[in-house]
């Protein structure tokens, strides 16, 4: 199955490490709250003060605005662009790319700076970067030597749409 | 690219429908968004131009149910129908798990349908995705009008069926959901061919619209199985 191998998953650990990394993060830039997008647009983690808005609609939407930007950088000869922000009165955001498959979503206002988030948030990248890396190079068991979650369940998927 | 969360216990998968502009996309998730209860589905997201016309994508993200612990979540997308639009309907198939075609089923919107067809296995193509190994669904909507072209046509023009040369796979599939009907069968020319399952619809009234949506997610789940 060719979408097979584009599948991935992550252990309670994993989600462990990201969240002590953005926690960190969060902490040396004082942003307000720190969200990880899948390219696809699915939610991954999110970590600090919980937003007050649908998270599954924002991580669609940026998924969109990245994949939207990418093409506008490929139109002016750019292979992509890695970082974006949106500027707000109160609030703004920051976002930049994890590995080619995750997004990493800052949202703050003016307890901080600019300038700040940037920093921090580069570090930040880096450590996520290879994070990431292993949990795709695992692929879609949550533990190397164990078969697929779903693996056999195909009666219960059956009785599922019964 | 589906994602297994071990941590919130999920099961996140991608469906696109896809099609010629005007076809039902959008009715079919404004159908599932009004029928689906309220504590199993999220916002329906629309990026559209004033005029109603799908300019990016329709989003709404379903809860189907449980297996082995973990939520079954579907992120189902529309893309826009207007091949003007083209680039945008390529980034939406970005990670997709399964695939519905919704098909206008009024004789005059056939070569529409044709060309919708062949823009998606163009755009799945470059992507490096194969439509022919992936879950994929077709649906062939607007059945009650007096126009629409006959089952048999719709099949032979959208969904002739594509070679099966795995000889492992070269075995008569009956297909579950139209008894009496093959998936996988052998031509009288030898030449063993798959077609995709298909539902007929009038998603307007929501007539075959969970049907789709079954099959595809049912297909879906079985394939990360």
């Amino acid at each position: 199955m060719s979408v097979g191998s584009a599948s991935w998953s992550f252990t309670e650990e994993d989600f462990g490490a990201i969240t002590h990394t953005l926690q960190k993060f969060l902490f040396d830039s004082n942003a307000r709250c720190a969200l990880l997008v899948d390219r696809s647009g699915q939610l991954v983690a999110t970590v600090g003060e919980q937003p007050n808005f649908d998270p599954t609609a924002f991580a669609t939407l940026t998924a969109a605005d990245f994949s939207a930007n990418d093409q506008l950088a490929r139109l002016i000869g750019e292979t992509d662009f890695n970082s974006l922000f949106h500027q707000g009165e109160k609030e703004s955001m920051y976002l930049a790319d994890v590995a080619r498959r995750v997004i990493l979503v800052t949202l703050f206002d003016n307890r901080t700076t600019l300038g700040l988030v940037r920093l921090k948030m580069k570090e930040t990248v880096g450590e996520l970067t290879r994070l990431f890396e292993a949990v795709f190079s695992r692929g879609t068991s949550g533990h190397p030597q164990q078969p697929h979650l779903l693996a056999g369940a195909d009666d219960e998927i059956d009785q599922l749409f019964s | 690219m589906s994602m297994i969360n071990y941590a919130s216990r999920e099961i996140n998968c991608k469906i696109v429908y896809y099609g010629s502009g005007l076809g039902g996309k959008t009715t079919n998730l404004e159908i599932i968004y009004g029928k689906v209860k309220p504590d199993t589905r999220g916002k329906l997201i629309s990026l559209a131009t004033e005029t109603e016309r799908t300019l990016f994508f329709d989003f709404l993200p379903v809860d189907l149910g449980t297996i082995r612990g973990f939520k079954t979540r579907f992120h189902l997308y529309t893309v826009p129908g207007q091949v003007y639009y083209n680039a945008s309907r390529k980034l939406i198939l970005k990670g997709v798990d399964g695939i519905v075609f919704v098909a206008d089923s009024q004789i005059e919107r056939m070569e529409a349908n044709q060309e919708a067809m062949q823009n998606l296995y163009d755009n799945m193509a470059e992507y490096g995705y194969d439509l022919t190994k992936m879950p994929f669904v077709l649906q062939y909507n607007k059945r009650d009008l007096p126009n629409a072209a006959p089952l048999a046509d719709m099949q032979a023009a959208l969904n002739p069926g594509w070679e099966v040369t795995d000889e492992a796979k070269q075995r008569v599939t009956p297909d579950p959901f139209h008894p009496g009907e093959n998936l996988i069968e052998q031509l009288p020319t030898g030449e063993w061919i798959e077609r995709a399952t298909y539902f007929e619809a009038v998603a307007v009234t929501g007539d075959g619209v969970f049907d789709t949506l079954k099959a595809v997610s049912k297909l879906v789940l079985k394939a990360l199985a």
